[in-house]
């Protein structure tokens, strides 16, 4: 159904703005799942990854999107990546939710959805300090071994002086 | 310059936000909140209780009513045996009129809860427990030297309350209790609505 779904969506896209850069491969979620994440969390880049987590249902994550896809966008051409990381529901992710929210605000950075039902087995992954809420935000960039949590919301300057400090 | 002078001020902020609140083993303070039905609630108000397990949650959040069901179960379950529950409700209702105290009341008849649902207007009692989410349970015994905490974390680990062979996390913890144990697991997390604390007045 999802593939259905995305496929139509690629189709509206292809055919009504083959003319602009929207990337078709961005509007797809990817699926993740512990192990998948490990390998994120883990993984020997000097890519910076600012991964946020996020869900439908939080107001404050849906304001404080547009500043992640914001930053990617200015530091673009930078070793760094945006990834907008979803802890909904199951149910939300199965009706569609996640996609709509997504399309519907025109996130710009990659959209993952975490497939793991029982929240205890990534929180601590991700970091022992977070708690559990979100919005949360971690920065990670391996080969300069910097790992950065941050259970907070934030707007654009907060968020570009957290990837900035990553650059020294 | 800036940038420094923003790390410090992340880094207070964090040994604040870790310094904060309880942990297992921990006295809890008692409080004296305001019930949906207007009269005020204590913990010393429950002569015979054993203990409680009390949850700060709210009106609006997905992971709050995705529990409500059963946190009426677990009352049913545990309050003749001595352990009732007690929902507070921590949230700003300026910031989410959804959470204000009226609809509390709103929400706790249509969801027929049959324990008491005190509006923290103050905030302080989620501060000093170190609540940062919602639904976030704090199990407490009665011990000689006050309200032990005893379990802090969540329901169970199914939110979407799918999984039959779901662990039960605080069920598991009162069933240790009664059965004369400290529990075995007392530490979990989950997934949850942050806390919408009130704006600081500068």
């Amino acid at each position: 159904m999802k593939s259905v779904i995305t496929l139509i969506f690629s189709l509206i896209l292809f055919t009504s703005c083959n003319t602009t850069e929207t990337k078709i491969s961005e509007k797809v979620i990817q699926e993740i799942d512990i192990p998948k994440l490990e390998a994120l969390l883990n993984a020997d880049t000097d890519t910076t990854y600012i991964i946020n987590f996020w869900a439908t249902w939080c107001a404050p994550c849906l304001k404080e999107i547009p500043y992640f896809d914001q930053l990617g966008e200015t530091y673009k051409k930078d070793k760094m990546k945006v990834l907008l990381v979803s802890v909904d529901l199951g149910s939300a992710y199965e009706s569609g939710s996640v996609h709509d929210a997504m399309t519907k605000r025109n996130f710009q950075s990659q959209v993952l959805y975490i497939t793991e039902s029982d929240a205890g087995k990534y929180i601590d992954l991700v970091s022992p300090e977070w708690s559990g809420a979100i919005p949360a935000t971690i920065v990670i960039n391996n080969k300069k071994g910097i790992k950065n949590f941050y259970e907070q919301e934030f707007n654009f300057q907060e968020l570009e002086q957290v990837y900035l400090t990553t650059k020294k | 310059m800036r940038k420094y002078i923003l790390t410090l001020v992340f880094a207070f902020a964090a040994t604040i936000v870790l310094a904060q609140g309880y942990q297992v083993g921990d006295i809890a303070a008692d409080f004296k909140l305001k019930n949906v039905d207007g009269k005020m609630v204590s913990m010393a108000d429950y002569k015979d209780a054993k203990g409680f397990i009390i949850t700060f949650t709210c009106n609006h959040c997905p992971y709050s009513v995705a529990y409500e069901d059963r946190l009426v179960e677990l009352d049913k379950k545990y309050k003749s045996k001595g352990y009732p529950v007690i929902a507070i409700n921590p949230n700003d209702a300026v910031a989410y009129p959804a959470d204000s105290y009226d609809n509390m009341k709103v929400r706790a008849k249509d969801k027929g809860f049959t324990f008491p649902y005190l509006h923290d207007e103050s905030q302080a009692i989620a501060k000093a427990y170190g609540a940062t989410r919602t639904p976030h349970m704090y199990i407490v015994q009665k011990t000689a030297k006050g309200m032990e905490v005893v379990y802090i974390g969540s329901i169970d680990n199914d939110t979407d309350n799918k999984n039959p062979n779901k662990e039960k996390y605080v069920e598991a913890a009162v069933n240790d209790l009664l059965a004369g144990k400290k529990p075995t697991n007392n530490f979990t997390k989950a997934v949850g609505c942050t806390i919408k604390w009130k704006k600081q007045s500068n």
